[in-house]
């Protein structure tokens, strides 16, 4: 048994907070993002934030430290938009393997460094497989309803190469996660199953849902328990929702899949909703007294955080969980 | 994967929704209409790319109760992989569709596999089997499971179809170990079929058929843990095609047996469906040996009796042995079937049981009212069935009133308080009676303010009886202006409760654009009685509430922004350009007809039977939201056996109102000169009493923009214009069926009996249009008589497959209503057969038609569409209105 399901048995896991939140912070130019080696790229590349795995990998380092040293026990690599569909609005698809894999090495090279230092507490890589943005069961036109901008298969491909070289990489854990359309979350966990049988691997994979509104559906319609049938078919290490709403507003739904699976449950809610200028603003403080309601209901395995958390809200709730036991898991299902 | 001994594991399937199969649940009916195999319909429509109506056939089984849909495009002549990803894509666009589960169905892997690949839920494959070799099977297999499905596993090998108990047995044994031992396929995400074949074919090898099929399923469930068993079952009667007495009898004979061996899914057509419990004993036994296998001569014996009940469905003598039932279900069971005949005894009997009065009421009806309500719900029971319920509802609930007064502590308690009304100037009170009753069912406290309520009115009773929800209805346009009135009025007044519109010219658009934007709280435009109760369960239900009202605002304010966006694209022309592409007849070679009878004439009193062969059927079981096209209707594998009901009872009434003249049938009508000047007005030259006196009627010119040779019309074109010196001709009319209508419906009401109230009003309505085309056909044929020789039965009028046209003012080719008051200034309509207008310009009686003559060869329908500012006041103009006026008026028909 890894390392991984071992710690997860033992007690409540936390993941880390934003990293787009964080490189805000920094406030990169344009030609931070280009740095040298793509100083004459023919398209703008700020806004690229994969990239900067490659260009700015320090910072990229120092944000996976903060969280660790917040009390993070796993981190998310810097790989939400690292496919080729993604990228194409880059141009950049060439460079996928080589942003997947870098990011992947970063991280783990951070927890390597973290782990040796406090044994007892080993930190873990899970490698980031976003949405994309493109969606296989939606039509982006609303005059064809039976149009596609994306098929399966080419999303099988592209998540597949993402998969491929986050193992090669290093990470611990696979994370598909910010699923709104649950099509292209089962593409990605069928190129997940490919990649394990050809590979003859065994990697705990996380999949964490976005409701997108206050009905408690997705973007593609499901409600949380249809969503987790409809994933509950691949060998899962956990799976719960992130980003769209605040901890508070998460709680209805973590509740109906924590009553309905036997495998942990993650939570990563944003630091509240969104303010009128578009900004996260809840506390770290307020956003613990949230989430200490999941911790009082036994919901959840794995909590962290979203848009707008920072390593103090990280902090915040590491505190907490840490004086909590995790809702109880049937270990026998896990990855059986 | 280890399992626990005695561990229960559900299948369970998602569409947007989930679906979990437990022991408990009842059994999964798969709906089949969406399978070009086993549907001609469905087939064509596929073929003829027609995807619209295909998806109106999926939608159709869903709102019928189908748990999850089958889909099957295995055709020859079509492109059964482009067919089924197309098909799939257009399902996830619906969510009242894709809510459910889809059962992907081929017997080519391509096309399933093309399917799974677009569908997000979890879906069930149908099928595979050990046919082709376990390689391929388990190739299959692995592959379904990695796309996340479940799968229906044929009882099929190498060496055929299993069809007897021993290859059921070995052919699912093995199947099953392949599956879960070498793939570690979850055995509750397999579902075996058996194979149903026909029994009582004659041939001594098909005897067992169907009780090998049971006791296969029998074995199964016993020995291969978690698993389902489902099946076509129509295919086990399949030798006795042509007499649905005896294939409803074996269909829940099996059913009942198959069931309770093990079978939880299966494909069954729920009109081809007896009640077990109500087979007649001697049917039951004879079909009970032919399933069974219990004698030799079983097949024989049914055949023979068989003949004897061949199309004896309508005789069948009234069973009354539930007479002997528990008074609960005595009582439930008269709810359900909506007999009132003992209910009185049954509700008394019961309150001498209980403490309190009341609680008969809490008790006793409102269980037998939730299993109406979840039959409802679960599209288990139609619209006609429900009303039925509540007027048993109604009676025991009257019976019991004075007895519940006496104890004077008594408090009742509903779901909450609805306030219904037809708003100012309207009559029309068919589908607001019809959501009244259906919402009073579902334990609503409906307080009806009936028909041309003011709004203050309204306002008012909300207040007083501080309601949860208000429901406007309408069926005229000017109703559409009332209800924004009533909208921001309960916005000026702080109003919260929400809004709920419906009625036949009221559309989700207007109330988007329209209302929605004048109102801060929810409103909602509601056009069926069943999504009323969703609807307003949503909207009352406490903690979700809030959320849903909040959608709803969303989804009305995306609907408006999408709604004007596309409006903007249409394209108009002026007024003064539409003029000079009007429609232009060669008035010198065009045929104009001198009436034999000009002048005005009246029919008094109309025998109505004259009038039954005019009736067109179809609007009328609309309005019961029963949809299908008389008389194909009454066969519809849905709602035909409610339809064939409805219809019965219809035609009962119907014989009553001829044999006891319950109804009077009037109207007036008369044929004259005239002529068109100025572009859109004609003029008539009414002769009366030696003097000649000119009136006109006001017209209005479609005004988008035509395609190169295309006319922008107005009735005005059918008739020759003054400056040709020709004479012309125009016709106007006024017919209502309607007298009487009222009163008797307010008799009905009184005995609580809405099914007949509702019915006499939609009669009588029905009974006017058909007034309507049996006046024109007079016309036609003797008053003008410009077609003598015409020869068109009732469905080539219905399609209007003859000469002239009879438009009716606030119908498309003429919106305005108001024109409506020169009719009744040319006829003096009001003095001569007593219809009146209403403020908004509504008729009354209700069950009135008014409108023009044209007899013109080249007149048509057509819809006026939008018009612009230019001509509204040029229209004003003309008819001596200021442009206020005309804006309100013709408000609904104005391009934005």
């Amino acid at each position: 048994m890894s390392a991984f399901i071992e710690a997860l048995k033992k007690r409540i896991l936390v993941l880390d907070g934003a990293m787009g939140t964080m490189l805000q912070q920094y406030q990169f130019t344009e030609e931070d993002f280009r740095g040298k080696r793509f100083k004459d790229f023919h398209k703008p590349l700020k806004g690229n934030n994969d990239l900067l795995s490659i260009t700015q990998p320090e910072a990229i380092a120092e944000i996976h430290r903060k969280y660790f040293n917040a009390g993070a026990d796993i981190v998310e690599t810097n790989t939400f938009s690292g496919t080729t569909v993604a990228m194409a609005d880059y141009d950049m698809e060439d460079l996928v393997y080589e942003l997947n894999f870098e990011s992947a090495k970063i991280a783990k090279e951070v927890a390597a460094e973290l782990t040796k230092n406090e044994p007892d507490k080993p930190r873990f890589v899970a490698g980031a497989m976003g949405p994309t943005n493109k969606t296989a069961s939606l039509s982006p036109d609303v005059n064809d309803p039976g149009f596609r901008a994306i098929s399966f298969d080419e999303l099988r491909i592209a998540y597949k190469q993402q998969a491929e070289a986050l193992v090669d990489g290093g990470v611990d854990i696979l994370l598909v996660e910010t699923i709104f359309d649950t099509l292209n979350a089962k593409a990605a966990l069928f190129a997940i199953e490919e990649l394990k049988e050809e590979r003859n691997l065994d990697i705990p994979v996380m999949v964490s849902g976005t409701i997108t509104d206050a009905s408690g559906r997705t973007l593609s319609g499901q409600t949380a328990e249809a969503f987790l049938i409809s994933i509950s078919h691949i060998p899962l290490v956990s799976v719960g929702f992130n980003c769209a709403l605040g901890a508070k507003q998460l709680t209805p739904h973590l509740e109906v899949i924590a009553n309905r699976t036997e495998i942990a449950v993650s939570a990563y809610p944003n630091a509240g909703l969104p303010n009128a200028f578009g900004e996260y603003d809840e506390s770290p403080a307020q956003m613990a007294l949230q989430i200490e309601e999941y911790l009082d209901k036994k919901l959840i395995n794995i909590i962290g955080g979203c848009c707008g958390t920072t390593p103090p809200h990280i902090e915040a709730i590491a505190e907490l969980a840490a004086k909590y036991e995790p809702r109880p898991l049937e270990l026998n299902q896990i990855n059986a | 994967m280890s399992e626990t001994p005695g561990e229960i594991r559900y299948l369970k399937l998602s569409g947007l929704e989930p679906l979990v199969i437990t022991p408990e649940s009842n059994f999964i009916n798969v709906g089949e209409r969406t399978n070009v195999a086993g549907s001609r319909k469905f087939l064509r429509l596929i073929k003829e790319e027609q995807f619209e109506e295909a998806l109106a056939v999926a939608r159709h089984q869903v709102e019928g109760g189908a748990q999850i849909i089958d889909v099957n495009m295995d055709d020859g002549l079509i492109d059964g992989k482009k067919a089924m990803v197309k098909f799939l894509n257009l399902i996830v666009a619906e969510p009242d569709i894709s809510r459910v589960p889809i059962m992907i169905d081929s017997s080519k892997w391509e096309i399933i596999e093309a399917g799974l690949q677009v569908v997000q839920g979890k879906c069930v494959v149908n099928s595979i089997s050990l046919k082709e070799g376990e390689e391929e099977f388990l190739r299959q297999a692995k592959l379904i499971r990695r796309y996340g499905a479940a799968v229906i596993v044929m009882a099929f090998d190498e060496t055929g179809q299993a069809d007897t108990l021993e290859r059921r047995i070995e052919i699912a044994e093995r199947s099953y170990n392949l599956l879960v031992d070498k793939l570690r396929f979850p055995p509750e995400d397999i579902i075996f079929d058996l194979n149903i074949f026909p029994v009582a074919t004659g041939m001594e090898e098909h005897r067992r058929n169907a009780l090998d099929f049971i006791e296969g399923t029998r074995w199964v469930k016993k020995n291969l843990p978690h698993c389902s068993v489902s099946g076509g079952v129509s295919n086990v009667s399949f030798s006795f095609r042509g007499n649905d007495v005896v294939r409803e009898a074996m269909h829940s004979v099996f059913l009942y047996h198959a069931i309770q061996a093990g079978m939880n899914i299966g494909i069954v057509n729920p009109a081809m469906l007896e009640v077990y419990d109500d087979i007649p004993k001697d049917l039951l036994e004879h079909v009970e040996d032919v399933i069974l296998d219990r004698r030799g001569d079983a097949t024989e014996r049914l055949l023979d009796f068989a003949e004897t009940v061949k199309g004896e469905r309508k005789q069948k003598v009234a069973d009354l042995s539930w007479r002997e039932l528990p008074l609960q279900d005595r009582i439930t069971r008269a709810l359900v079937k909506g007999i009132d005949a003992f209910i009185e005894t049954d509700v008394e009997e019961a309150r001498k049981v209980v403490n309190k009065p009341i609680e008969v009421i809490e008790g006793h009806l409102m269980t037998g009212m939730n299993v109406v309500g979840d039959l409802f719900g679960s599209g288990k029971m139609f619209l006609p069935q429900v009303v039925k319920s509540a007027r048993v509802m109604k009676r025991a609930v009257a019976y019991l009133l004075p007895f519940i007064e006496e104890d004077k502590d008594a408090i009742s308690s509903s779901n909450g308080k609805i306030l219904m009304a037809t708003v100012k100037g309207d009559v029309h009170d068919i589908g607001k009676n019809i959501v009244s009753v259906v919402l009073g069912c579902n334990n609503y406290e409906i307080i009806d303010l009936g028909v041309m309520v003011p709004p203050e009115k309204i306002i008012a009773t909300a207040k007083e009886e501080a309601v949860d929800i208000i429901g406007l209805s309408g069926l005229i346009t000017p109703s559409l202006d009332e209800m924004v009135f009533l909208a921001k009025e309960m916005q000026r007044q702080d109003f919260k409760v929400p809004l709920l519109i419906g009625g036949a010219t009221t559309s989700k658009a207007h109330t988007a654009v329209k209302i929605d934007p004048q109102y801060s709280s929810a409103v909602v435009h509601v056009n069926d009685a069943s999504r009323a109760v969703t609807v307003v369960g949503d909207l009352l239900q406490k903690d979700k509430q809030e959320g849903y009202k909040a959608d709803l605002k969303k989804e009305y304010a995306e609907f408006r922004e999408n709604f004007l966006d596309r409006q903007q694209k249409k394209e108009f022309v002026s007024l003064e350009d539409a003029r000079k592409n009007k429609l232009r007849i060669d008035w010198y070679t065009a045929e104009i007809f001198l009436p034999n009878e000009p002048g005005i004439h009246e029919i008094k009193d109309l025998p109505l039977e004259v009038l039954e062969s005019y009736i067109d059927w179809t609007p009328f079981f609309r309005s019961w939201d029963l949809y299908g096209r008389f008389p194909r209707i009454l066969e519809d594998d849905v709602v035909g056996t409610q339809a064939t009901e409805l219809y019965s009872d219809a035609r009962k009434m119907l014989q009553r109102i001829f044999s006891e003249k319950l109804l009077k049938a009037k109207a007036v009508f008369g044929l004259f000169e005239a002529n068109t000047v100025n572009d859109d007005d004609i003029e008539v030259s009414v002769a009366s009493k030696g003097t000649v006196e000119t009136k006109i009627f006001r017209t209005l010119r479609q005004q988008s923009r035509k395609a190169e040779g295309r006319p922008n019309i107005a009735l005005a074109d059918f008739i020759a214009p003054k400056t040709t010196g020709l004479t012309d001709y125009i016709g106007c009319f006024c017919v209502s069926a309607g007298f009487g209508t009222q009163e008797l419906a307010e008799k009905y009401e009184s005995e609580h009996d809405d099914y007949n109230s509702i019915m006499i009003k939609a009669l009588a309505d029905r009974l006017a249009e058909a007034f309507a085309e049996y006046l024109h056909e007079q016309v036609r044929k003797k008053y003008w008589g410009y077609a003598s020789e015409e020869k068109l039965n009732n469905e080539e009028l219905i399609k209007e497959n003859y000469r002239g046209i009879r438009p009716a003012p606030g119908y498309p080719a003429c919106p305005d209503h108001l024109e409506k008051k020169t009719i009744w200034e040319i006829l003096k309509v009001e003095e001569a057969i007593g219809v009146s207008l209403t403020e908004s310009l509504a008729m009354w009686p209700a069950a009135s038609v008014s409108g023009y003559y044209f007899g013109q060869p080249e007149s048509r329908y057509f819809g006026l569409g939008k018009i612009k500012s230019d001509q509204v006041k040029d229209f004003a103009q003309r008819k001596g209105i200021s442009e206020a006026k005309a804006f309100k008026w013709l408000q609904s028909s104005i391009a934005e």
